[in-house]
């Protein structure tokens, strides 16, 4: 937002911000640095980010107290807790908001943050683009949790199965929210995809090649682009059950004829990629993390970073493993159970490279290295239980069990949640500017992944003695004798889940501790390796006074240290510290940086979603409405240059040639 | 995997080539031109989201074509697709659609010439031609709804619409946009390079272009 002037000799003064004063479209830009307004119109990738991830750990707390009201109702024989028609609610919007709106939101958080400073650019590709994907998405969190007060949330699990999602079977209209919420998150998704591939492609620094580029980077990269493929079809889905919904098609009604397997197949082709989109950005966390406090660079980067893609490219060949109980003919089961067996693959590989990572190497245990420890140890118990599922005939004695409850989460809560800690943890100083508290972190970690073995392992052993999930209650008759008693390992499992959300609640408190009485962190708190920390801790609003020329993987650290030793013996010593990279930065800062101007209209399109969805339930009047706002916004998003123009800027800088970020949206 | 090497000098921190400011007149330099070419790739931002767009939007219609495929022989009452379609009618519309998109090639190569009258004349040819192609998709609909074949009749009637009325709203869309574009170019509102929106405009025109060929293809001219 606005242009920031950088006489070479201010030093007493802070640079004076510079606003726009000529009106564009029909209103005139806002230009408040500071309050509420600069972070409602805000386009910055930093703020955006940290927007993104407040609310998706909102998200999370949501989805965490929902997952609790289920573990309260099963921790005993016939609970009483909830009704059957609220603990269907409350397992289906457990599902969906951790997946859509923690997950999903939490890893594009941290991207928008992280991307940028990791391949050196000043902002995201499109940064007004940036703004609306977060206001969509929490316009489609919304849509998504105001059923529970309209009548209802959706009870047809997040996979929503046609033709029991259809109106005879499910006549509630949590349905339709569900249905709208997931469309506006999927434009979202859509816009940040198109916008984080765009960066990494377009706007690294010179000299940052692919193969130098950060693997968190990189795995951003893979997710987004398979959410790129992904969204659309998800998308055709859910139009083809608005449809039948709202305007009585039959898509999916057998007695009409239609085939009941084809939502299934929709859905899985988006859903399965889905898994990986939730998983890799930790993956790319976790290769970050290891190395700084194994003070070795990774072991086989190009490995991980092949891995990763061939991750995302088998993903799209597995889908039908969802479906091995529905009859699908045992050819296409063998070639699903062959695919899913491969796909084991470039995951164990990534999970050889991790160890190899820490061998040897002089291991430090923060916080963020438990954390990234934990995942390689947890994810590694998922995948064990993933490679049965690939086997068919194991399959259908387990689907629909509590074994499958256990594996999904053993990799997302161990592989996903695990790796976002190890994020916090890790980035905290360079997001806040200061290191979270390392005693409450300890505790943190070590009752998070205590509560998570009670709460997940237990599962396996009901699940294997047939308990079957998404069913409101079980009886003691029914439960088994001695080490197999069902009711003794369900209590177990509830026990473990409030150890668990008192570790989450540990970390809560830990943000409030830190940021009230911890001292400010120093400039490379962990003797870190890439570029996101050679700028200030919290970055400035322009990110790298001058963008710096990348030479090598790990820049960062080859800034710091050199390899002195002869031969194959290496002799690290440092040639400069953090804040002299950081000096020499700033001692050649670049003058008149335009960064992308703040814009009302990313919101007002975003605002304009949850209308038109809200029409669709409640009279097609309201969604006119809705569109017209729509329109409006998009016209005067086209007619405002992304950033202002110099002579829109009060008063006119001089006739210098200005440097500018090369955005556009 | 080519690893491309990242635009040569300032990829970032220059949109418009500060480095060689040496031949670039001031003038110049402050006319925005929104990544035009120092981008890592060479490719701007824009043209690199737009094929990342029409990329997503080939698995959209991707999926609504597996649907009207696997639905199109389920006639359970209503006339089937043998019945109903006007091949001979379809085709006049397809080549009028096709031939929209040799205009939107003439408005791009005028824009590219910044030869303002002419783009603004073949975007406007575009468009009506464009519109030609909706009205008739809206005659054809109106005709085989009195034949019998409303929204609901069957899996084939479902499909049919929801596939061809799905890449109707991808076409008015582009007609707005290219109005839009000719009051933007009138009223010297455009923002960013001109010949560029026009390229990206156009882009999105022939993939919409491209879609129908599939769509009439696979629809209209195999037998069910």
């Amino acid at each position: 937002m606005a242009i920031i002037e950088r006489p070479a000799d201010t030093v007493t003064s802070p640079p004076p911000l510079v606003t726009p004063s000529t009106a564009y479209g029909s209103f005139r830009r806002p230009v408040q640095a500071e309050g509420w307004r600069s972070w409602v119109f805000t386009v910055d990738h930093k703020r955006l980010g940290i927007m993104y991830g407040t609310t998706a750990v909102f998200f999370f707390v949501v989805g965490g107290v929902e997952a609790l009201m289920i573990r309260a109702q099963l921790a005993g024989p016939e609970g009483t807790v909830l009704s059957s028609d609220v603990y269907s609610q409350m397992f289906t919007m457990h599902a969906t908001t951790m997946i859509f709106l923690f997950a999903v939101p939490m890893a594009t958080g941290l991207a928008n943050y992280l991307v940028p400073l990791q391949i050196g650019a000043r902002d995201v590709a499109f940064p007004r683009l940036n703004a609306f994907g977060y206001w969509a998405f929490l316009a489609g969190g919304i849509v998504l949790n105001l059923a529970w007060f309209l009548g209802g949330a959706a009870d047809g699990g997040w996979f929503m199965y046609a033709p029991n999602s259809s109106v005879p079977f499910s006549p509630s209209n949590g349905i339709d929210f569900w249905i709208l919420g997931i469309q506006i998150t999927g434009i979202a998704s859509l816009t940040s995809a198109i916008n984080l591939i765009t960066t990494v492609l377009n706007m690294r620094a010179p000299g940052m090649k692919f193969m130098r580029m950060p693997v968190f980077t990189w795995m951003v990269t893979v997710t987004q682009s398979l959410l790129l493929f992904a969204i659309p079809v998800i998308t055709v889905a859910l139009f083809l059950l608005m449809f039948q919904r709202t305007f009585d098609a039959t898509f999916f009604s057998v007695e009409a004829g239609a085939d009941p397997l084809l939502w299934q197949h929709l859905f899985w082709i988006f859903g399965h990629p889905e898994v990986y989109i939730l998983v890799l950005p930790s993956f790319g966390i976790v290769s970050e993390v290891l190395p700084v406090f194994s003070r070795k660079p990774l072991f086989g980067y190009p490995f991980v970073v092949f891995s990763g893609i061939a991750i995302g490219f088998m993903g799209w060949g597995v889908w039908a493993h969802h479906m091995f109980a529905s009859g699908l003919g045992p050819l296409s089961v063998a070639v699903f159970s062959i695919s899913t067996m491969t796909i084991a693959v470039p995951t164990g590989v990534k999970i050889v490279n991790w160890t190899m990572t820490m061998w040897g190497g002089k291991l430090r245990f923060s916080t963020a290295m438990l954390f990234a420890m934990g995942l390689v140890v947890q994810f590694t118990i998922g995948g064990l239980s993933g490679v049965t599922h690939a086997v068919a005939p194991s399959d259908t004695q387990q689907t629909d069990t509590y074994y499958i409850v256990a594996h999904f989460h053993y990799v997302l809560f161990g592989g996903a949640v695990l790796g976002f800690f190890a994020g916090f943890y890790y980035w905290w100083p360079k997001i806040f500017g200061k290191c979270l508290n390392e005693r409450l972190g300890k505790w943190n970690f070590w009752l998070m992944t205590i509560g998570m073995n009670m709460t997940f392992g237990p599962m396996h052993i009901t699940g294997l003695q047939g308990q079957p999930r998404r069913t409101y209650q079980w009886t003691p008759e029914r439960a088994g004798e001695g080490f197999f008693n069902i009711g003794f390992w369900n209590l177990v499992s509830s026990i473990g889940s409030f150890v668990l959300a008192v570790g989450v609640l540990l970390f809560l408190i830990n943000v409030i501790h830190t940021h009230r009485k911890e001292p400010p962190a120093p400039l490379d708190p962990w003797d870190a390796r890439a570029l996101e920390w050679m700028t200030t801790n919290p970055p400035k609003e322009h990110n790298f006074d001058t963008v710096p020329t990348v030479t090598a993987l790990d820049e960062f650290f080859h800034r710091k240290y050199q390899d002195v030793g002869e031969g194959d013996a290496h002799d690290l010593q440092r040639i400069a510290t953090a804040e002299e990279i950081l000096a020499e930065q700033e001692a050649k800062a670049d003058e008149h940086i335009h960064l992308p101007s703040p814009s009302y209209w990313p919101l007002l399109l975003a605002l304009s979603l949850p209308v038109i969805a809200l029409g669709v339930i409640y009279g097609l009047v309201v969604s006119v409405v809705g569109g017209m706002l729509a329109i409006f916004a998009i016209f005067g998003w086209a007619l405002e240059p992304a950033t202002a123009d110099d002579s829109e800027f009060d008063p006119p800088v001089d006739d210098e040639p200005s440097t500018e970020l090369v955005t556009s949206d | 995997m080519t690893d491309l090497e990242p635009g040569q000098a300032a990829a970032v921190s220059t949109a418009h080539g500060v480095d060689d400011v040496g031949e670039t007149t001031v003038g110049e330099v402050h006319h925005h031109m929104h990544g035009v070419s120092d981008t890592s790739t060479g490719l701007s931002n824009n043209k690199l989201g737009m094929w990342l767009f029409l990329g997503s939007e080939c698995l959209l219609f991707g999926g609504l074509i597996s649907t009207y495929m696997l639905y199109r022989g389920r006639v359970t009452r209503g006339p089937g697709p043998d019945q109903i379609y006007d091949i001979p009618f379809t085709s006049v519309s397809s080549f009028v659609l096709l031939m929209s998109s040799l205009t939107m090639v003439l408005a791009v190569a005028s824009a590219n010439r910044r030869d303002v009258r002419n783009t603004k004349l073949w975007l406007t040819v575009t468009a009506l031609l464009g519109a030609t192609f909706v009205g008739g998709q809206v005659y054809e609909f109106t005709t085989f709804y009195r034949e019998g074949l409303g929204y609901t009749t069957s899996l084939f009637s479902s499909s049919f619409y929801t596939l061809t009325g799905f890449h109707g709203v991808h076409v008015t869309v582009g007609i707005i946009m290219l109005l839009a574009l000719v009051g933007m170019i009138s009223r010297d509102r455009v923002t960013g390079e001109r010949s560029e929106v026009v390229e990206l405009v156009g882009l999105y025109w022939h993939f919409v272009d491209i879609v129908w060929i599939v769509i009439f293809t696979l629809v209209y001219l195999i037998p069910a």
